[in-house]
């Protein structure tokens, strides 16, 4: 730190304004998440409430599990653009073994949880398919998930007989899909108090309005997923190898990590969390749906960029992906809320995606100069 | 000297109608840098690829340490302690030091004594003494290789080979993409290896390098060994005779 001591004081003013810049892009996402919050607080009735945030919350979980696999995918520098409709093939597989499952007359918990099985396990196939494609076959995997897209999105559709929907599921099923899918662990009723897992019987209409959902099952759910992805990618050495697969394929299979069964395994994970969102998205809407996440795709693409995640490959974090997703969320609810029409949201999410590439490309070179001094 | 630690003998590879490496003998002993010359084309990289078990070659025979490795996997022979150095050293420059010298092998601590998870004070601190030992001076550990000059990333290629019990360091052009003092340190970081009785084959075009640290030069034409000059005997003219091939015969050049 010898050098340090000899800066004359403009050398150190530039050190400590870069300082600044240096913290300002690292955690600038935040800062333009807190921001929004705070704006739309201000600005739109009824936004700063428990019963909104937690209904972000909810509306954020498609999108942020979407982006989970992402991030493994982009860091290795790949893209998967085939989980929109991987989302909606687990969705309808889901809603269909249960539908046929409790109409041949089994138990309708049963049902359900051989539907979330299949629904999940049908998730692997796309993501299994685009691994070996990448990484035996050496395909793009721009070109890779290109074609899956277009299998998966058909596949989903042959499932409901090119409906748009899953029809015949009995209000019984319904009614439990709806039970976790619109419930919470705990609740909140101004004047009335806590009570876990299920509202009072009997509520009067007007309490039923204020009813503030703290821990929304779909949230839990989502945040457990985060933690054990997050987890596995910055704490263990298979998180460790997917960004040296990153930084440098060649490296990564000189140093003899198995490239190639790390790819498959990563496209898994891809296609296991849109799996996950989609047997969500059930839940949530207790229609199996082949369109459901086929908007949240390229939102996912964008969460993972404006979390700071490199398209490039070797860079990002979940959180960085989490970020995005709220980000995304914020932004729906708050324009809805403020009565913009909310065809502005693609529009500042464009701006935001873009901004958040600059902001990446000024980090990295901002380093490089740090790096120099 | 002693036992050569390597030999390869007999060495042929073809690909295709094409003989690149022709029936060639080559050895090195413990603690010798050995510099490989000759123009491109000359049959050095297939050489060294041939020992390093990229190549496998079609006649020949290699033995490190007595035994026989020929055609090898290269994961094999590495872990016996051949280490390759290539041009692009196969740095993740995405991640830092202690990263770098543990690739594909990171030390892993248990996690409430259960759930294993990589040791990362651990690795940079190992990473931070075999720098040490090779008098290198990385700024900050924490630094991403990306941040670093070509020379530092070289001298990290070096550590992690050295981390891992290297036997012999083959090195492929270490010099090229470097400017004039990140060579030198380059340079030092041969004679440091071969103070630790760590011999270095080096293949080089640079002729200033190879006078400035080889013991012993062989120059490769067409596939084959023609020359083998120890250091006290060689000039940068006799050796540029050899690579492009006018030397006579006589002189005190010893031919194969």
């Amino acid at each position: 730190m010898g050098l340090k001591a000899k800066l004359g004081d403009a050398q150190r003013q530039t050190l400590i304004n870069s300082r600044y810049i240096d913290f300002l892009t690292k955690s600038w996402s935040y800062l333009f998440l807190l921001a929004l919050v705070v704006y739309f607080s201000v600005t739109g009735t009824g936004f700063f409430s428990v019963r909104n945030f937690s209904s972000i919350l909810t509306t954020s979980t498609l999108i942020m599990l979407m982006s989970i696999g992402q991030t493994y995918v982009v860091i290795t520098a790949g893209i998967d653009l085939s989980i929109g409709w991987t989302v909606g093939l687990s969705s309808v597989t889901t809603a269909r073994v249960m539908r046929d499952l409790a109409d041949s007359g089994n138990d309708v918990a049963y049902a359900m949880l051989a539907g979330v099985f299949a629904g999940l396990l049908v998730a692997l196939i796309p993501g299994l398919i685009n691994g070996l494609l990448v990484a035996r076959v050496k395909v793009p995997p721009f070109i890779a998930t290109l074609g899956m897209f277009g299998i998966v999105r058909g596949a989903a559709f042959l499932l409901t007989d090119g409906q748009q929907v899953v029809r015949g599921l009995s209000s019984e099923l319904r009614e439990s899909l709806r039970m976790i899918g619109n419930g919470s662990l705990l609740y909140y009723i101004p004047d009335d108090g806590f009570h876990w897992f299920a509202l009072p019987p009997d509520l009067a209409p007007q309490q039923l309005r204020v009813v503030s959902q703290l821990l929304p099952y779909p949230v839990i759910i989502t945040a457990l997923v985060v933690i054990v992805f997050a987890f596995i990618l910055a704490r263990t050495k298979f998180g460790r190898h997917t960004y040296v697969i990153g930084g440098s394929e060649e490296a990564a299979r000189r140093s003899g990590i198995n490239v190639d069964r790390h790819l498959v395994i990563i496209y898994v994970i891809c296609g296991f969390t849109a799996g996950i969102a989609g047997v969500l998205h059930l839940f949530r809407f207790t229609a199996g749906a082949p369109q459901a996440g086929e908007a949240a795709l390229l939102s996912s693409v964008a969460a993972v960029v404006i979390g700071g995640t490199n398209l490039f490959g070797g860079e990002g974090d979940i959180m960085g992906a989490v970020i995005g997703s709220l980000i995304i969320a914020v932004l729906q609810t708050g324009l809805v809320i403020l009565n913009i029409d909310s065809i502005w949201q693609f529009i500042v999410v464009g701006i935001v995606i873009i901004i958040a590439v600059l902001v990446n490309q000024l980090q990295n070179a901002l380093e490089r100069m740090q790096a120099n001094v | 000297m002693s036992e050569p630690i390597l030999t390869a003998t007999g060495m042929s590879k073809y690909f295709g109608g094409l003989t690149a490496v022709d029936s060639v003998d080559f050895a090195i002993y413990p603690g010798e840098v050995v510099a490989l010359l000759g123009d491109n084309g000359a049959g050095k990289s297939t050489l060294i690829k041939c020992i390093s078990g990229v190549y496998r070659p079609e006649h020949g025979r290699v033995t490190f340490n007595g035994e026989d490795i020929t055609s090898h996997a290269p994961a094999d022979i590495r872990s016996r302690g051949i280490e390759t150095i290539y041009q692009d050293l196969a740095l993740a420059e995405n991640l830092d030091v202690g990263a770098n010298v543990f690739l594909g092998k990171e030390k892993t601590r248990r996690l409430f004594g259960l759930i294993p998870v990589t040791d990362d004070s651990y690795m940079r601190e190992e990473a931070s003494s075999a720098l040490d030992e090779l008098d290198i001076h990385i700024p900050s550990l924490k630094q991403r290789l990306v941040n670093l000059s070509g020379g530092q990333r070289q001298a990290v290629a070096i550590a992690r080979a050295m981390y891992w019990n290297a036997k012999l360091v083959i090195m492929d052009e270490p010099t090229a993409a470097l400017g004039v003092p990140e060579q030198r340190k380059v340079l030092a970081l041969i004679r440091s290896l071969r103070e630790q009785n760590i011999p270095v084959i080096l293949i080089s075009h640079t002729m200033h390098d190879v006078m400035a640290v080889a013991d012993r030069m062989v120059v490769m034409r067409r596939g084959r060994i023609v020359a083998n000059i120890q250091r006290a005997d060689a000039s940068e003219e006799l050796i540029v005779k050899h690579i492009v091939g006018t030397a006579d015969n006589g002189g005190s050049a010893v031919m194969i």
